[in-house]
């Protein structure tokens, strides 16, 4: 497993273009898969437009503890793209004014911001209704002085979204890395200890489940049910719901594909998949990303791509929500990922799916 | 025309028997899809049954099918196996007791 991020390694694939080149290249050029655009035109769902913006998802910086073999952000402890406080302002101004209910902190770690904690209380000074930070968990183990950082989400209430692939060792750290699972558990012992998870307790913690491999993830319910039922009986911990999220072949899991010789199978299996009724729940329709140098994005995707909103506003200084709502998103091949089966965003499965894609 | 009998990318074409028998075709897989909807058995339970069905059947593509279905749910490789052996056992094991059968024969016809 690699430890560097694909822009150390000098990868093309660290090239955006290059990225987006590849995706609409081979099978996409050759007419064996329908482009995403043609799929949308089909289901008559093309030019795709926002609803209004409910969710701010704010990349505080690239800068990781870990390198996970399908990171989407190629995050990782090379990567110094770190928001600035000057930035955050500008995302604070926002935050008073908008009408998104959500503001979902996200990296890399997020919690190695500099300014993470500051950003976190004067956001929180604001009155947020949720306020998510993802967390990928070792970082509250890496470092004493992070291992307080459970009690001051409690005491601002956050939102704990948190990476769990896989409920054995095994599986997690074939993608996440050595020793991740245990410091994970750790981890998740400290947040259950303050209350997060706990029935009554009112602080909400979630995990994400990423497949580990060239596949797309089953039912959420169900496997809900199997990670609270190993979780408790093997460590008795204790979390709200699991949000299931299909891999986007994008950045370093596009490496994988590639590199694995599961590209083309894995497209095909994301096109069959292809739920038109999931296109209207993506989560590109009410969120916007902001990045760490404040431009503006569909989707945190869509900002690894350097697909910057198609708007005449494009940076935070210039926040303007009824600009931003006539705007057409930008999609390419990577979307596939976000309507297969059931659908899949950071907060999940999609409302409403429809049944998924039978073997 | 591809010069083998099994070609992994034929999978992906299963659905296409419809075309030449479309209400049979469509019956067997409305069929197959309930069969493997959750019920009195889980659908995590009925994907290792399949998977050691599909090693015992010697279904290539059921293989595949059953260990990305088994990855999609979350099974891990040790249940996988276990279910393989589970499929393995039976299969010697009706070998075996035919045993008995050769047993009584070698009895009957000997002095």
């Amino acid at each position: 497993m690699a430890t560097k991020s694909l822009l150390a390694r000098k990868n093309k694939l660290s090239e955006p273009k290059e990225q987006l080149r590849f995706l609409s290249n081979g099978i996409f050029a050759d007419g064996k898969l329908p482009s995403f655009t043609e799929k949308l035109k089909v289901s008559q769902q093309f030019p795709l437009n926002p609803n209004s913006i409910e969710i701010l998802q704010i990349n505080v910086g690239y800068m990781c503890n870990q390198v996970c073999a399908h990171c989407h952000v190629d995050a990782g402890p090379d990567r110094k793209e770190i928001m600035t406080r000057e930035t955050m302002l500008q995302c604070l101004d926002v935050i008073k004014n908008t009408k998104a209910h959500t503001l979902d902190l996200t990296g890399g770690a997020p919690e190695m911001n500099p300014n993470f904690r500051w950003f976190v209380e004067e956001a929180s000074k604001i009155g947020v209704n949720d306020f998510i930070v993802r967390s990928n968990l070792t970082i509250l183990r890496s470092n004493p002085k992070y291992y307080d950082l459970p009690e001051f989400f409690k005491k601002h209430n956050i939102h704990v979204v948190s990476s769990m692939p896989h409920y054995t060792q095994d599986m997690t750290d074939r993608q996440r890395g050595s020793g991740v699972f245990k410091l994970s558990i750790k981890a998740l012992e400290e947040l259950n200890a303050v209350g997060y998870g706990k029935e009554g307790s009112g602080l909400q913690l979630d995990l994400v489940y990423n497949p580990t491999g060239a596949f797309l993830p089953a039912d959420q319910k169900a496997l809900e049910n199997d990670f609270k039922k190993a979780l408790k009986r093997d460590f008795n911990i204790e979390f709200n719901n699991l949000f299931v999220i299909t891999n986007l072949p994008i950045s370093r899991f596009l490496e994988y594909l590639i590199a694995s010789d599961n590209y083309e199978d894995y497209m095909y299996a994301l096109v069959e998949a292809f739920n038109p009724a999931a296109v209207a729940n993506v989560m590109c329709k009410n969120t916007i990303s902001v990045s760490w140098d404040g431009y503006l994005y569909d989707c945190d995707f869509n900002q690894m791509l350097d697909l910057k909103v198609a708007s005449k506003v494009q940076h935070i200084s210039a926040y303007n929500e009824k600009v931003l709502q006539n705007r057409a998103i930008i999609t390419s091949q990577h979307c596939y990922g976000c309507t297969a089966g059931a659908g899949s965003s950071c907060q999940g499965s999609l409302p409403n799916p429809s049944e998924g894609g039978a073997t | 025309m591809a010069n083998n009998y099994y070609d992994s990318s034929d999978l992906k074409k299963f659905g296409e028997i419809t075309e030449w028998s479309e209400e049979l075709g469509k019956k067997f897989f409305e069929y197959y899809g309930k069969v493997f909807e959750e019920g009195a058995l889980s659908a995590r339970e009925k994907s290792l049954i399949a998977l050691a069905v599909s090693h015992v059947v010697h279904c290539p593509y059921c293989i595949d099918a059953y260990t990305k279905d088994g990855l999609q749910r979350g099974i891990t490789k040790e249940e996988m196996m276990e279910a393989v052996h589970v499929g393995a056992a039976i299969q010697s094991g009706a070998t075996l007791v035919h045993g008995v059968q050769m047993m009584n024969k070698h009895k009957k016809l000997s002095m």
